[in-house]
């Protein structure tokens, strides 16, 4: 039998440990919370900011993305050159990167020597981890030389340069997701298939690939987010210029560009109009990762 | 015919391959080759000179500023909230409504960060341009980073530790730091260190809220430029690559070595026994 004074302690002390649960637990839910409120306080701002010029000022919203003049000290903004200029370049990124990217992938799960591969690709993730702006350095130092002297332009800072940066930085990433996607594909299918008297190569290319394709569809969107979004790299080599690219040797200047070169001494419409364009280039990356959802999610079945 | 397809493709492999690994030998040896002539002690210890001949210790500074900053912030709140969704949550609305805004997260581009930055913190907070904004945009950045690594570490602790803990009569909470905490750390520590690789190689949201002061920062609240924005700088203002690639090299050499860090960190913690 215990001593009553005891049992009066050990209920104290467990309520107390029932107080303490209770609060951390909730201190843990505020924590989980911070990313939600994080998320609507920059969906909230940027709109609110971008909005105004639209909701407040009368501005018109079809103007502002189909208008090809981009003047702020005239009153003046479209920002249909950069949009055309954003979807160019990000094209052109994938239309290089992707390939060489799978096929570097493909290369070493499948078909590399376990000791090169164990160099490379350890090697080939580091080089995802380089800070973005060596990339436009390498650019301007190297790439816009050779355009400028090869093709004969006037000026290689272009289009054409800002693919080919893209295509380069997106290669690390794409590599190390689809690499890790691919080498996630059980034995038993590779097994199967050369059982059924398929060739190697024919087993990894008709069999392997097709089984790793989510993997590999979330590798080329994380490639394609990087290649989207990148900013100070692209300034680099990208010219700037305000005209609709007709070529690929036209100097361009994608969204992301127009935002970080003006934001520093824009006010007024001028900043929210900056803002709006970070509206645009927002809903951009929302559609594409949508649209390769539906993809994969179809070609899945 | 087969046979001539399959070596096609096997050369096409073997060509992408080799695509791939040139073209970032290529960038690296560009960088290390252009920049290695101006690395010394002076350059990495001296002072920021406008005139040119300095030293980038300022940035480096500035740089540390931030990392220590955003990470002070970022990994006790995104430990506990990892640890909240994997230990504590029912599954449901709240939880997906959660891992949806996480995984958001994840997919904004920096830029996007930078005008909410330049916003939301130098604006409305008025906290002005300064290393202070930057590093609570960053934290932002890296929080979804550290909450999905965490979550990948406590899933690996096995369940029979924490119903050993609780069998014994230890609380929820006491098993939590005593037990699974402890287990998951090494996963912990390699994601705080990525987070580390990723606030160093940010540049445009830290651009747009830190902004451009080219000098050693009087405190949190002065702005001030990291080595990424200074080697941005220096080639779009003065072309002055080779600066810029020896700036590149103290970076190259800063994420080589959290790399290993990391992997140092996880292979040790891992022998160890609990």
């Amino acid at each position: 039998m215990p001593n009553p004074s005891e049992v009066k302690q050990t209920n104290k002390s467990n309520r107390l440990k029932y107080i303490m649960e209770f609060i951390s637990e909730k201190l843990f839910l505020i924590c989980a919370l911070i990313s939600v409120l994080s998320l609507f306080l920059i969906i909230g701002f940027v709109f609110f900011k971008g909005s105004n010029p639209f909701i407040a000022d009368g501005y018109s919203f079809i103007d502002f993305i189909f208008g090809s003049d981009w003047i702020p000290s005239e009153d003046k903004y479209g920002i249909f050159p950069m949009i055309v200029a954003s979807i160019y370049a990000t094209i052109g990124a994938l239309v290089i990167g992707v390939p060489i990217g799978l096929l570097t992938a493909i290369f070493l799960s499948e078909i590399a020597p376990k000791p090169i591969a164990k160099i490379i690709s350890p090697a080939v993730q580091l080089l995802a981890g380089i800070p973005s702006v060596l990339y436009g350095v390498f650019g301007l130092a190297i790439i816009v030389p050779f355009l400028q002297n090869n093709l004969g332009l006037v000026k290689g800072q272009s289009l054409i340069a800002v693919i080919l940066v893209l295509a380069i930085m997106m290669l690390p990433t794409i590599v190390t997701v689809a690499e890790t996607a691919i080498r996630a594909v059980p034995k038993t299918y590779r097994e199967g298939s050369l059982a059924l008297g398929a060739s190697p190569i024919g087993t990894i290319f008709k069999v392997v690939v097709p089984a790793a394709k989510s993997g590999i569809m979330a590798a080329i969107v994380l490639g394609l987010g990087r290649a989207i979004g990148e900013t100070m790299a692209v300034i680099l080599v990208a010219g700037n210029s305000l005209i609709i690219p007709t070529s690929l040797t036209d100097s361009v200047r994608p969204l992301t560009t127009n935002i970080a070169l003006e934001m520093g001494y824009a006010y007024g419409t001028h900043q929210e109009m900056l803002f709006a364009t970070g509206i645009v280039l927002f809903s951009f990356i929302l559609i594409l990762n949508f649209v390769l959802a539906k993809i994969s999610s179809k070609g899945g079945k | 015919m087969r046979k001539f397809k399959d070596n096609l493709l096997l050369g096409l492999l073997w060509f992408g391959a080799f695509l791939t690994v040139a073209i970032l030998l290529i960038i690296v040896g560009y960088i290390f080759y252009k920049g290695i002539g101006l690395i010394n002690l002076d350059f990495i210890f001296g002072d920021y000179s406008p005139v040119g001949g300095g030293g980038i210790w300022p940035m480096i500074i500035t740089t540390i500023y931030t990392i220590v900053i955003s990470l002070v912030i970022a990994t006790p709140v995104g430990i506990l909230a990892a640890v909240y969704l994997q230990e504590y949550a029912k599954q449901g609305k709240l939880v997906r409504m959660i891992r949806f805004a996480t995984e958001s997260l994840t997919g904004i581009p920096s830029i996007i960060y930078g005008l909410f930055g330049a916003v939301f913190f130098v604006t409305t907070l008025a906290m002005g341009m300064s290393i202070i904004s930057a590093s609570l945009t960053l934290t932002i950045i890296v929080l979804p980073v550290i909450i999905r690594t965490t979550e990948e570490a406590l899933k690996t602790v096995p369940a029979s530790y924490r119903e050993g803990s609780l069998a014994l009569g230890s609380t929820k909470l006491q098993t939590l730091y005593k037990v699974i905490l402890p287990s998951a750390m090494p996963g912990i520590l390699s994601g705080i260190i990525l987070s580390m690789g990723r606030i160093i190689g940010e540049s445009a949201a830290i651009f747009l809220t830190a902004g451009t002061v080219a000098a050693m920062p009087e405190g949190i609240f002065s702005s001030a430029r990291t080595l990424t924005v200074h080697s941005y700088l220096v080639t779009q203002e003065s072309g002055d690559i080779e600066l810029a690639a020896a700036i590149g090299i103290v970076l190259i050499v800063m994420i080589l070595a959290l790399n290993f860090a990391a992997t140092f960190i996880s292979k040790k913690l891992n022998k160890a026994d609990y």
